[in-house]
């Protein structure tokens, strides 16, 4: 299993490789750390004929503080961002959530701005941003511009990235010490969530319920008219179109929607 | 002291951690040099006529020596079923251009000169196939409205045994009947299959591939392809896994030594995993119907067991595994009367072939869940009907309903101890407290009471196997041993039994296995066999070749060679009562080579038992079940080195555990594997495994000098029914009877559910 | 294209596709063999190789990424005269190895761990070697073994200082 061949651009900068990206255009991949990209490439199911290597710029890689978000660059690996002591205070949800992605091999090379650009409905760390909220920071030729995560993701390995932008930060709300759950099903503890739940705050995502990671909308109304979280929870799966395979059927998917996002809530309600 | 029964660190570790062990896609064997890379170019339908193979483009890609269809193979035969009973008209094509039968069946060969040129021209290889209806499952296959070989006119390939009388079951109190899944899972041994291959001038070919029987393949492979068997030399270098995949040739291997002759180079092989998770051989695959009767006071009278086998696509061992099956039906329990019936079915699905336990770990899950099944009509603890209906200890051979010799046993005294060692008592307070409190996470506790037949094959089919030592004037010592160890430790053992007849530190000692030029005739390792007969023969060896070293002694020393005994601390013979005479192993070797060779016939196949209890919690809101607790007792006679019994304990637990929570091969409607990467098929990782309770049992046989009985595959064996039913057995106060395996949680989930409804 | 990779200690300069994985790199390129390929879907770490200090899974990597980079593989482990690294000697002492595929990832997955949690218990463990998997020792083992190996101190979780050895 080895990937078609390709030519690698290996930018200094952002600008260098949002040129490589209008330069090839539907050709060209970005490639930070690989590990969504190149398993794809390898079974020939991904066939770019540019990759633009942007895992090493490091200038990408930070969480800090501005103002009410924490800012996170697009490089950061994902055991970065589960040890920054900065999200660990600010948005403890979000470290939790990069620590269960994968095996620690995949955490050392894995990168956010990678997972969030690629869409894939069963990601953990995308389900944790949706449930957050926030803003995706791309840049094009054109210069930056922020796409509310709740417009970001579109469906299965769909964004509203155009391909001459590049996902550069994620900015989310510093929650603080407001409660917040996870819970992330699986049958192996480093598989991909069969059904995932994000909660904090009143707010609820979920994976792998659609094609994209999505919100409990019905279960977020319910909290807010004061219903209880098992009423709430109940509603979870309203609106959603999961899928059915091997591992779980659509309707198990449903009944596992409203068990997690029932344990979630109850975890970030315990802990607030 | 003896060396033997004591806990020796194995002595081929230091290469296999600081270099690596040399597999066979790591060798750099100057007869390879300038090898070709094979990429296979597969059928990706299940069922079909192949129209066209166009290889146009591919022959223009970089690199590109050849690509080989059927049409280059000449007047080569297919490969013959390979058992008499299987109907006429079936045998399989090395590359398609007729049918093909199971997606990965071969229809071309693509030889480059660089490894990653091949995968770039195989792409372009143009296979058209005209569709067939796939035929999936053993129900679809018994209906024969599809059949894969039109010439057989049947897709039963072979069938054992009659049905039950009518009146089988007649006069029982109790009767239940259950139809089980015993599921095809994926070996997955860590490396894949492999193989490479070189002719000399002189005619010969030498192969190297990744096996568990390097003289069964050599002789396959040279039937195959109608060479007489002195021109083939095949060694098997480091193998890494097998669990019973890599017993004897795979078509590929021949293939690979086909291609080296037709091209004039070398070639070499290595497949990906998502080859070979189509193309190794599947394990297990039947389909139960199991009936159990008897009284309401516990004792059971009658049993019966008919299986389905799935054979895949063409006949492999799977053919033949559900004898084994029916032989061990009745399993450590006295029932009065016991039937079995079995019949194999092609499928257009991967061929099934052995896997770690080959046939007995279905009779054991089958009877095993019977039991369960037959305590839970009745009410009864299943502990104690298995106390009710276990056979008696036995010292002397117990000839079973099912003609099995049982060697000894002594089950209930097994059974005991597992449950003493799990806390039985007391998991079931615990059980009964989450109960009544109606918890989320509820308790299971399994059981299974097992034995198993071991040591049944080996050369000509026979319990018998191969040894060599030779003593070499340096001191040093050289065995050849016709077992095959990928990953057992027969370096370490081997050397510890000959090291224990001679006094040569194990270190001194090689020991060398799997190349046919060295070794003519040996049974390969399966089947548990290696130490009941292959570590036999080591020690007949060394006892002849003491023997041997007494007669040259005597007359070296000017002694009788009565008076000679063993001196362990010299490594060579003393004279009885003169301190101080003597002669070295090595002295005598410097004098004339100091070398036998010798064959050991086992008086029988040994039938290792245990008990396991494994303890699960079970989350009811979600159906996922997560395994707490597995003890394990596992009697295979005397240990020879209690780390490397141990150790292939641990692993066959992982398995059985394994195939009971997590693994199954999954095929579509119309054939298509659902899960042909690691990525898909769920393979055990260490999260769902707890560390193993190992409890001590030993009762030797005497079947052989060595007084054990094979320990490979006992942990699966018995860790399969015992987790099945403690993920049962954690919802059975909801109603539930019965869950299939693998009891994932959206089953268990729904288990419960419909166990709610029908109680409603 | 051009690559200048730290192997083991020793410097490298290698033109290489920019399609070459890192594991054909270390195995094809530079002859080290002990690193293995058991999977095409990153999922059963026998490639594990230490980059920079960091384990990674070495068939999900580019050569190029790793231009510029140090890499240690288990053949890299051992001291000068032989001496064994301490997950090495504890595998050995613990039989946490079988049949050897999985192993010299296996012991790299390991040294990953005692980097991150010098004293971990066997959760603690198994959830460290999650992305690496093994099918003869049902992993028991190779828990104890690195649990031995962490008494060994903090040698455990460091693979040898590069050596700046120009080719």
């Amino acid at each position: 299993m080895i990937p078609s061949p390709f030519d690698l651009v290996r930018p200094a900068s952002v600008e260098e490789a949002i040129e490589a990206l209008v330069e090839h255009g539907d050709d060209a991949k970005v490639i930070a750390g690989g590990h969504s990209l190149l398993p794809l490439m390898k079974l020939r199911l991904a066939v770019p004929g540019v990759l633009v290597d942007v895992g090493s710029l490091r200038e990408l890689s930070y969480v800090r503080v501005e103002g009410d978000e924490v800012a996170i660059g697009a490089t950061t690996r994902h055991f970065e961002l589960e040890r920054s002591d900065v999200a660990r205070a600010e948005v403890p949800l979000l470290p939790h959530v990069a620590s269960r992605v994968g095996d620690p091999q995949v955490r050392h090379r894995g990168t956010l701005g990678g997972t969030v650009a690629h869409s894939d409905p069963a990601s953990d760390l995308p389900t944790a941003l949706l449930a957050l909220g926030g803003t995706v920071v791309v840049q094009g030729p054109g210069g930056r511009r922020e796409i509310p995560v709740t417009e970001f993701w579109l469906g299965f390995f769909e964004t509203a990235l155009s391909p001459d932008e590049l996902v550069v930060e994620l900015r989310v709300p510093r929650t603080g010490t407001a409660g917040w759950g996870y819970e992330k099903f699986t049958r192996r503890e480093n598989d991909w969530p069969i059904v995932a739940a994000a909660a904090v705050q009143g707010r609820v995502a979920l994976a792998n319920m659609a094609g994209a990671v999505v919100r409990a909308t019905a279960t977020e109304e319910a909290l807010a008219r004061g219903a209880s979280i098992a009423e709430a929870a109940a509603l979870a799966d309203e609106g959603t179109s999961p899928s059915s395979d091997m591992h779980a059927d659509a309707d198990y998917r449903r009944h596992l929607a409203r068990l997690l996002t029932r344990r979630a809530l109850e975890t970030a309600a315990a802990s607030s | 002291m003896s060396i033997l029964g004591t806990r020796v660190v194995r002595t081929e570790d230091p290469l296999f951690l600081t270099r690596g062990a040399v597999y066979t896609d790591d060798l750099t064997d100057e007869r390879l040099t300038g090898a070709l890379h094979a990429t296979f170019v597969r059928s990706q339908v299940a069922h079909g006529q192949v129209r066209s193979v166009d290889t146009s483009a591919a022959l223009e890609a970089p690199g590109v020596v050849a690509v080989v269809t059927a049409a280059d193979l000449g007047d080569l035969a297919p490969i013959p079923a390979g058992f008499p009973f299987v109907p006429a008209g079936v045998s399989r094509p090395w590359l398609s251009d007729d049918r093909v039968r199971f997606v990965g069946d071969p229809v071309a060969v693509v030889l480059t000169e660089e490894l990653y040129q091949g995968e770039d021209a195989a792409e372009l290889v143009e296979v058209d196939i005209d569709p067939l209806p796939a035929v999936v499952g053993t129900e679809a296959a018994a209906r024969d409205d599809v059949l894969l070989f039109p010439e057989a006119g049947t897709n039963v390939l072979s069938s054992f045994g009659e049905p039950a009388p009518a009146d089988f079951f007649d006069g029982c109190e109790v009767v239940v009947r259950q139809r089980i899944v015993n599921q095809r899972v994926a070996p997955v041994p860590l490396e894949t299959r492999a193989a490479a291959a070189a002719w000399g001038d002189d005619g010969r070919v030498t192969i190297w591939c990744s096996n568990q029987a390097a003289q069964m393949a050599k002789g396959e492979i040279a039937a195959w392809l109608g060479l007489d068997p002195a021109r083939v030399h095949l060694i098997t270098p480091a193998v890494g896994g097998g669990f019973g995949a890599k017993i004897g040739a795979d078509p590929e291997f021949a293939l690979i030594a086909k291609l080296a002759e037709i091209v004039g180079r070398p070639v070499r092989w290595s497949e990906t995993r998502s080859e070979n998770l189509i193309g190794m051989l599947h394990g297990r695959g039947q389909q139960q119907q199991v009936t159990i009767g008897g009284r309401r006071d516990g004792t059971i009278e009658a049993y019966s067991l008919v299986v389905d086998q799935d054979a895949g696509a063409y006949p492999r061992i799977g053919v033949v595994l559900p004898t084994l099956t029916m032989m061990m039906a009745p399993g450590v329990y006295a029932f009065p009367k016991v039937h079995a019936q079995a019949r194999a079915l092609a499928t257009n699905t991967t061929s099934i072939g052995a896997y770690r336990g080959a046939g007995r770990p279905e009779a054991t899950a089958a009877v095993e869940r019977a039991v369960d099944l037959f305590a839970a009509e009745i009410g009864m603890d299943p502990a104690e009907v298995r106390r009710i209906n276990l056979l008696p200890a036995f010292a002397s051979p117990h000839r079973t309903s099912m003609g099995a010799t049982y060697d000894n046993g002594d089950y209930p005294a097994a059974l005991e101890k597992a449950l003493e060692a799990a806390g039985y008592p007391e998991l079931r307070a615990e059980q009964a407290r989450r109960r009544e409190a109606g918890e989320v996470r509820q308790l299971g506790i399994g059981m299974s009471v097992y034995v198993e037949i071991t040591g049944a094959g080996g050369e000509g089919g026979g319990p018998t196997e191969d040894a060599s030592i030779e003593v070499h004037p340096d001191g040093t010592a050289t065995i050849l041993t016709g077992t095959s160890p990928h990953g057992q430790g027969h370096a370490t053992a081997w050397a510890m039994i000959a090291s224990d007849q001679l006094g040569i530190p194990i270190e001194d000692i090689t020991v060398v296995h799997g190349d046919t030029d060295l070794i003519p005739k040996g049974g390969g390792t399966m089947g548990s066999r290696s130490l009941q007969q292959g570590g036999a023969a080591v020690h007949q060896a060394a006892g002849e070749l003491v023997e041997l070293a007494k007669t040259r002694a005597a007359q070296k020393l000017e002694v009788d060679p009565g008076d000679l005994v063993v001196d362990v601390a010299l490594a060579g013979l003393a004279v009885r009562g003169t301190p101080g005479v003597g002669v070295t192993f090595a002295e005598l070797a410097g004098d004339e080579q100091l070398l036998v060779r010798t064959t050991f016939q086992a008086a029988a196949p040994t039938f290792p038992f245990g008990a396991h209890v494994v303890v699960v919690e079970v989350d009811v809101e979600s159906g996922k079940a997560e395994v707490q607790r597995v003890v394990a007792v596992d009697d295979a006679g005397t240990i020879l080195n209690p780390l490397l019994a141990d150790g292939q304990r641990h692993g066959g637990l992982a398995q059985g555990v394994a195939q009971a929570l997590l693994e199954e091969v999954l095929y579509d409607a119309d054939g298509n594997p659902q899960t042909s990467t690691l990525a898909d098929y769920p393979f055990v990782s260490a999260t769902e495994l707890p560390s193993f309770e190992l409890v001590p049992m030993a009762t030797p046989t005497s079947m052989n000098p060595l007084g054990a009985k094979g320990i490979g595959e006992s942990g699966t064996v018995g860790s399969t029914p015992a987790t099945q039913n403690a993920v049962i057995d954690a919802v059975a106060h909801l109603g539930v009877r019965h869950i299939d395996m693998p009891t994932t949680p959206m089953r268990v989930f729904r288990a419960v559910q419909a166990a709610q409804q029908e109680g409603n | 294209m051009q690559v200048e990779i730290t192997v083991n200690g020793e410097r490298r300069t290698d033109e290489v596709e920019p399609r070459l994985l890192l594991a054909h790199y270390l195995r094809d390129v530079c002859g080290l063999t002990a690193t293995n390929i058991g999977c095409d879907s990153t999922s059963c770490g026998a490639c594990t190789v230490v980059v920079d200090g960091l384990t990674v899974k070495s068939c999900t990597v580019l050569a190029a990424q790793t231009d510029g980079a140090q890499v240690t593989t288990l053949e890299g482990l051992a001291g000068p005269d032989g001496e064994l690294h301490p997950v090495q000697a504890a595998f050995r002492a613990e039989h946490g190895l079988q049949c050897g595929f999985c192993t010299p990832g296996m012991v790299m997955a390991s040294i990953g761990v005692l980097a991150d949690n010098p004293d971990p218990s066997d959760r603690e463990v198994r959830e460290g070697l999650e992305g690496n998997l093994c099918r003869c020792t049902g992993y028991h083992n190779i828990v104890r073994a690195v649990r031995a190996a962490a008494q060994a101190g903090p040698a455990a979780g460091q693979v040898p200082q590069a050596q700046e050895v120009e080719a």
